[in-house]
């Protein structure tokens, strides 16, 4: 494979405490040469002018729902891969939330195979914690991480039994993958179908209260403590969870957790007139904890943004409120939305990088999030001034469920590298079929 | 054309008018003109309300309108046709106005998105019930003239009522004071946003209101825990005889209907002379023709 010279753009690699202008250069798919000094490139080498602009680890989601197998007019792994990689990301952790679960090697190996064929960026499967999400019955674990899943997680469920999320954490030591939990008490959030607050009385809705995940996030924090587990808390939604866990971080508890863009970005009053593109689980919050949640992301609470892409069709948002589907799509305005914390002063460059590549990579422990010389060549080039318009007809994700259509953004992704190869350039992702 | 979604959005000087206009439907009164001959409404009610729906149909008939009823038994909505592909079908039998009663909040926004005719909210879920509103004020302005300064107590499951909803953004956005109470379980919170002010202790409040309106304490409700029983509920929280007693001489008793008697108003107050509760009806029927004409004009 040629190599590629990254020619003079901002390099910002958190891990390795680099943030200036650099050139990089990339041969078979790693990094080989790292410098601020000018690189001579190579005969035959592809030259990236990056003056001007981010070269960044590759962005890792670790929340994202490709709905295959089961739920393929919504999204597929191709598809989501497609809308992966549009949005900078070289690689993202798979839900095992799909029609048919990934609760066995079987599932793991159809969504790895499918990536391949797909051929755009990594996909890293987790597998379910209890067989079919039912919250009964532990899945296994140890057929799951050795097919190659990189988490166990009933997303989309609360594991609401104490006993069952007690013994899934011990077991998982055994494999030392985290145990990552969607934080929901559904005696709680019975009948909620948004933030329990004036929008809701406003609208007449039944409300979910933030101790709906808060007593959820206490419960697994005490049993964390217990187990000497490890724990990754998705979507994070209020104020009270994230006091929580920083204070168990301060303890020493292996406790992480992930934001999602439209936790840190909107508040219940979006919801408006009963738009079914802001209803999602856990619901969009008050003003103060998405206050809470930046503070959060700044001071190291927080260790990754996740999207919780959700595909879903028209037909599930086109009804009545308390009937609508959960979700929204994410991977294609996530990385303008936590730029516009940057422009807004509140997250640095090198902050925002880690929350979107290494800390990612930290959590879960996978490849990439760094761009040391050795590291994998997931790049990813970012123009952190292009200003841009959310169109939702020039989604790659094959959903179109989005509170931001018609938003103005400011910071847009360029280029997308995966192992050493450009997958995504001037707006266009590269045919999939390719071989590598 | 204009929409009733709900009194949200409505400014004052447009409620007046639309309760002046009201004034001109009361029986006897100088316009008999049919307004709506020719026209249909069209009455889309998914949910039991005989009160409401005949007292549409009554407004509407006299208004010369053709009334189309479209009620969940028997319908396509049993057969699983969507909210949408109802209103659409609906939609291509012409009406000027159609009607929705839902027991989903927000579903006559849901609709008004999709249709091009005029929609006017019935009851959603417990999101608001503005004609029930107007009536109420309706029947306010007869006695009061003006609502100004005056004071209205809502009393009851704020949490699970439209009416109180509609009544707390009309009554306050024609001068009222609205306070409302109830366990603290039925309050939901924010309710001071909306203007509203909020007290749990109904003996403390009751002398100071003008007027006070009792919400039917909905039973299925003591399935989920909001409340020990209905018996605990009526002591607490209920119109009786004694409590009518503290209340300002002149004070009024409303009560949107039906009545769970002896729960939250006891029969000698909704029948005694306080109680406006069959004024509150009839003025329906001149309340609702004037939404109708606003809306399809």
């Amino acid at each position: 494979m040629s190599s590629v010279l990254f020619r003079r753009g901002r390099l910002i690699d958190p891990r390795h405490g680099v943030d200036g202008v650099h050139d990089v250069l990339v041969r078979d798919g790693k990094v080989v040469e790292v410098s601020a000094q000018p690189i001579a490139a190579p005969a035959g080498a592809r030259v990236v002018e990056a003056a001007g602009q981010w070269v960044v680890p590759g962005f890792i989601d670790l929340h994202v729902h490709l709905r295959e197998p089961g739920e393929e007019g919504k999204e597929t792994v191709l598809t989501g891969c497609r809308s992966a990689v549009a949005g900078g990301f070289t690689a993202v952790v798979a839900m095992p939330n799909t029609k048919i679960v990934n609760d066995s090697a079987l599932v793991t190996e159809l969504v790895l195979s499918r990536a391949r064929d797909a051929n755009l960026c990594h996909v890293y499967p987790a597998g379910a914690i209890t067989k079919g999400l039912k919250g009964e019955e532990l899945a296994e674990a140890g057929e799951l991480v050795s097919a190659g899943c990189v988490a166990i997680t009933d997303d989309g469920r609360p594991v609401m039994n104490a006993a069952l999320m007690r013994r899934a954490l011990q077991y998982a030591t055994l494999f030392d993958v985290p145990v990552m939990v969607h934080e929901e008490d559904l005696t709680l959030s019975a009948g909620g179908a948004m933030h329990e607050g004036a929008t809701s009385t406003r609208l007449g809705l039944r409300g979910i209260p933030a101790s709906a995940e808060v007593a959820m996030v206490a419960r697994d924090m005490i049993l964390l403590e217990e187990t000497k587990g490890r724990l990754h808390v998705a979507h994070v939604s209020c104020e009270g969870s994230v006091r929580l866990i920083r204070e168990a971080k301060r303890r020493g508890l292996r406790v992480t957790c992930e934001v999602a863009p439209h936790h840190f970005t909107l508040d219940d009053r979006a919801v408006g007139h009963y738009d079914t593109h802001a209803k999602m689980a856990p619901p969009l919050r008050s003003d103060r904890d998405v206050l809470a949640l930046r503070e959060a992301l700044v001071d190291g609470t927080v260790d990754a943004i996740a999207t919780d892409h959700a595909p879903h069709g028209v037909l599930d948002k086109q009804v009545e409120f308390e009937k609508g589907i959960n979700g929204i799509v994410g991977l294609e305005t996530s990385l303008a939305l936590t730029m516009s914390l940057v422009h807004g002063g509140l997250l640095s460059p090198r902050r925002a990088v880690e929350l979107l590549s290494e800390g990612p990579a930290r959590v879960f422990g996978l490849p990439g999030g760094h761009l040391a010389v050795g590291a994998p060549a997931d790049i990813t080039v970012v123009s952190p001034d292009e200003e841009w318009t959310v169109d939702v007809q020039r989604f790659y994700s094959r959903s179109r469920n989005t509170p931001f259509h018609g938003r103005s953004m400011k910071g847009r992704v360029t280029q997308t590298w995966v192992s050493g190869r450009c997958v995504y350039e001037g707006g266009q992702v590269s045919p999939s079929k390719e071989s590598r | 054309m204009r929409h009733l979604l709900g009194i949200e959005g409505w400014r004052r000087d447009e409620l007046i008018a639309l309760l002046d206009r009201a004034l001109a439907h009361l029986p006897g009164g100088p316009d008999a003109s049919h307004t709506l001959r020719g026209r249909v409404v069209a009455n889309l009610f998914f949910e039991d309300s005989t009160r409401t729906r005949s007292s549409f149909e009554v407004a509407a008939r006299g208004l010369g309108a053709d009334v189309l009823n479209w009620g969940l038994v028997g319908s396509s909505a049993s057969k699983g046709e969507t909210l949408l592909d109802t209103a659409r079908n609906i939609e291509a039998l012409g009406p000027a106005v159609i009607v929705i009663r839902n027991r989903a909040s927000g579903a006559p926004h849901l609709v008004a998105r999709h249709v091009r005719c005029a929609v006017v909210n019935a009851g959603d879920g417990a999101h608001e019930h503005p004609s029930q509103a107007l009536l109420d004020a309706f029947t306010l302005r007869r006695r009061w003239g003006s609502l100004d300064g005056r004071t209205v107590l809502i009393v009851g499951d704020v949490q699970h009522s439209r009416v109180a909803r509609s009544n707390l953004l009309c009554l306050t956005a024609l001068g009222a004071r609205v306070v409302l109470c109830g366990p603290p379980t039925l309050i939901p919170p924010g309710l001071e946003e909306m203007g509203g002010e909020v007290t749990h202790r109904l003996d403390e409040v009751l002398p100071q209101a003008d007027a006070v309106m009792c919400l039917r304490l909905q039973t299925e409700r003591m399935g989920e825990a909001f409340l020990p029983s209905t018996r605990e509920y009526a002591r607490l929280f209920g119109l009786n005889a004694a409590r009518a007693e503290r209340m300002k001489p002149e004070a009024l008793v409303l009560h949107p209907g039906p009545i769970n008697r002896g729960v939250e108003l006891a029969p000698g107050v909704a029948d005694g002379p306080r109680s406006v509760i069959l004024e509150q009806v009839a003025n329906g029927v001149a309340v609702r023709r004037a939404i109708l004409e606003v809306c399809a004009s």
